[in-house]
């Protein structure tokens, strides 16, 4: 069965997938610009822990 | 600032280390025992406990839960102490865990060989047991946040989101899938039913891949690697995207595992398209741990570690290539039911859980006994026996599942199904026994193992607490910084919160339509449920683990149309609690079993399987023809069955086993006829009464087909 049944069928059932599409490009747009945006020298710092002991 | 002193647990980490190698040379063992029971199925001595279907799902679970569970906890346990720069939370969670863990192994062990089981893979553990599992986990859970939040060090190294990611999502996975109706002590029914029980299972499934053998061993290869090569990660950076990405994409794509069956299309596509997605974060995490290594590779040459390392990392890197393209739909019909899915999980299991979790021995022992490795020959070695191993079992798995699914789908010129089913089973025999040997080797190599950390544990002394010093994590004066140290101090409840939301979405979409409209599985008007005899046949079909080698869903095509006949629909499943759709084909598909043979085939074939089909794999069953059905349980399971809306008629549980001896009787009658002997009570009868049932619901007439080929 094609998944346009459970859209017209479900009542209120698409706003899950527009929620989570929304979820998952807003989670990872920000994660991006956060990965890109902190320093490179805050990540050297933390992928030396566990080196140091 | 002043320095404080404290201590790292050893203790515990020993503890899990030893239940680690025990276990893999347990789990190994049972392998290699269902291994050779494929060819020679007489060495199942026919003895119930010790039959393939229950051996099987023993070697699963011990490989699974208590081998590479094991090592995980021994690696956190480890790593989490010198990655926070403080002690365990608390001595005494960590050893209600240890002991609470290697209980429920023991229960596992116990049930399953007595059959006891749930009938739904990797989660076939009863209820009690689910339980306990539950309390472990929550345990565990506690000790873990407990170490994180008292940490000595700001920030939190990306292994640990990689086992926040993992406890987590198991407790999701294992709760969701659990839910089940106790009909006794040690025996339940799946809440779910038949297209919902495989959606939810195999979401289940594919996601204890992913965060009980994926994630948590990723966050030790995160942690390990560096360690063993002295250099940090190739790239922080990727790590970060490697995570998020990892998990939010995993937790959608156990539908793949369903293609061509009857659920329903939408959610098999969605399933293929997230699975083919999971490349990237799967080869971004392979590329950053041998990135790792640039211009390290010279110590890969005389570190067994690392050499451990490389072939599990890459190991990870082609199972997480294969993935992929196991989910494209025209690759999956080849090689769904076949061997090739058995290399392709030991290529994961084998080498990358298997390997890593050598590495991880290899690396700890000599550490915690202040030596080093008794011989970096012997440990090199045994590398080079797992890698052979690993090859002679996988290659000629490989072959067999194709060559074999090629011979299923061969029609002659004029339109006939080539070769019988068993024709097919011993073109690939020879694989079976190489495979066998591949195993062997493997587990030898594990011995040489046991036998190196053996001496490396007498020479040196155990360091029981071993001294650290660390500066506190002191809060900081500033308002501006205050705000931003409080987020940091939830940062794992953040991270746990986060990893919570981004697999739930996933889950959530995959299962919401399925359930909220009852339509989504069309209903079909003669598809009745089963009478009392019929699932009580059922539950022994459950107990002695047929799943594990037979099918219950013709897929649409040609060659299976042929073979076994009228395609599964999602509507005939509606009264199976759990489902039983399998996902191997050692033996023949049953989906329409019922009727194909007369009664006396099934009881001499359940008594002599050679004696039937000559040449057969099948063990013998001969306790059936013997043990009388337990009666007692007919009304429990009855009224389970109506809290689960299986539509018996209200105080049908008082009368099911009157309908149960009538057609006993009949059973034993029609036996008779064909001049065996048998007293109407034996189980036999009851799994003769569910064999001639299944898949009859839709076929009005026996052995006549209801609709043409679909292909």
């Amino acid at each position: 069965m094609k998944f346009i049944n459970y859209i017209e069928k479900i009542a209120g059932v698409d706003i899950y997938g527009i929620i989570s599409l929304v979820m998952f490009v807003l989670f990872f747009l920000s994660l991006i610009v956060w990965v890109f945006k902190t320093n490179k020298k805050t990540f050297n710092e933390i992928s030396r822990i566990p080196l140091d002991n | 600032m002043q320095s404080e002193k404290f201590y790292y647990d050893n203790k515990i980490v020993r503890a899990f280390g030893y239940a680690t190698v025990i276990f893999a040379i347990v789990g190994m063992l049972a392998g290699l025992f269902a291994a050779v029971q494929i060819y020679l199925p007489q060495v199942s001595m026919n003895f119930a406990a010790t039959t393939f279907g229950r051996v099987r799902p023993l070697h699963t679970n011990a490989v699974i839960f208590a081998f590479v569970g094991n090592a995980t906890f021994a690696g956190v346990y480890y790593s989490l102490q010198r990655l926070c720069k403080t002690r365990m939370f608390s001595d005494r969670l960590s050893w209600i865990h240890f002991w609470g863990w290697q209980a429920i192994i023991a229960a596992a062990a116990i049930t399953l060989l007595l059959g006891k089981t749930t009938g739904k893979e990797y989660a076939e553990l009863e209820w009690p047991i689910d339980i306990a599992i539950t309390l472990v986990w929550v345990i565990f859970g506690i000790n873990m946040f407990g170490t994180i939040i008292k940490r000595r060090e700001k920030h939190l190294y990306v292994a640990i989101w990689f086992y926040i990611a993992t406890w987590v999502t198991v407790a999701l996975l294992h709760i969701v899938n659990s839910v089940e109706i106790p009909v006794s002590f040690m025996k339940s029914y799946s809440w779910y039913a038949g297209v919902q029980d495989a959606l939810v299972q195999w979401w289940y499934g594919h996601n204890a891949v992913a965060f009980f053998l994926t994630t948590p061993v990723l966050g030790l290869m995160y942690y390990f690697l560096p360690k063993a090569a002295n250099r940090p990660v190739y790239s922080y950076r990727l790590s970060i995207i490697h995570f998020w990405a990892l998990i939010f994409l995993y937790i959608w794509a156990g539908p793949h595992h369903l293609l061509y069956t009857a659920l329903p299309d939408w959610a098999q596509s969605l399933g293929v398209v997230f699975s083919v997605m999971l490349i990237a974060p799967s080869w971004g995490g392979m590329l950053n741990g041998l990135f790792t290594l640039r211009g390290a590779w010279d110590k890969v040459r005389d570190e067994p570690v690392l050499k451990f390392m490389v072939v599990a990392i890459t190991c990870y890197g082609m199972a997480t290539f294969e993935g992929p393209l196991l989910s494209l739909k025209s690759v999956n019909s080849i090689a769904h039911f076949t061997d090739w899915i058995i290399a392709h999980v030991h290529i994961g299991g084998l080498g990358w859980n298997g390997f890593m979790a050598f590495a991880i021995l290899y690396y700890m022992v000599p550490k915690m006994w202040g030596t080093n490795l008794y011989s970096k020959k012997l440990a090199t070695n045994h590398f080079w026996m797992g890698t052979i191993g690993i090859i002679i079992y996988a290659v000629p798995m490989y072959w067999a599942g194709f060559e074999q699914s090629l011979m299923w789908k061969s029609f002659t010129p004029e339109g006939q199904l080539k070769f019988q089913f068993l024709e097919t089973v011993n073109s690939i025999k020879p694989f079976y026994i190489l495979r066998s040997i591949g195993g062997a080797i493997y587990l030898s190599g594990a011995f040489v193992m046991v036998y190196n950390l053996y001496k490396t544990i007498k020479q040196g002394v155990f360091i029981a607490n071993e001294a650290a010093e660390a500066p506190p994590l002191l809060k900081e004066v500033s308002h501006k910084k205050e705000y931003w140290h409080r987020i940091l101090e939830r940062k794992p409840m953040t991270m746990l919160v986060l990893s919570l939301i981004v697999v739930v979405i996933g889950g959530l979409i995959e299962m919401i339509p399925t359930f909220l409209v009852k339509s989504n599985i069309p209903t079909i008007a003669s598809v009745k449920p089963y009478t009392p005899l019929e699932l009580q046949g059922r539950d022994i079909y459950i107990r002695e683990g047929c799943y594990n080698c037979h099918s219950q869903m013709i897929r649409p095509f040609r060659d299976e149309v042929a073979r076994y006949g009228e395609y599964s629909k999602a509507g005939e499943f509606v009264y199976d609690h759990p489902f039983q759709w399998g996902s191997k084909r050692t033996g023949p598909d049953l989906a329409r079993e019922g009727g194909k043979y007369p009664d006396s085939w099934h009881y001499n074939h359940m008594y002599d399987p050679r004696s039937m089909s000559p040449g057969s794999i099948m063990p013998q069953y001969t306790w059936l023809l013997d043990d009388e059905l337990d009666t007692a349980s007919t009304p429990a399971k009855i009224r389970a069955m109506q809290t689960l809306g299986v539509p018996y008629p209200a105080g049908y549980d008082k009368i099911a086993n009157t309908d149960l001896r009538h057609q006993a009787d009949s059973i034993a009658a029609n036996l008779k006829k064909d001049k065996i002997i048998t007293p109407s009570n034996a189980e036999i009868i009851a799994l003769i009464a569910y064999m001639q049932r299944i898949g009859r619901d839709i076929r009005p007439e026996p052995g006549k087909k209801l609709a043409e080929n679909k292909n």
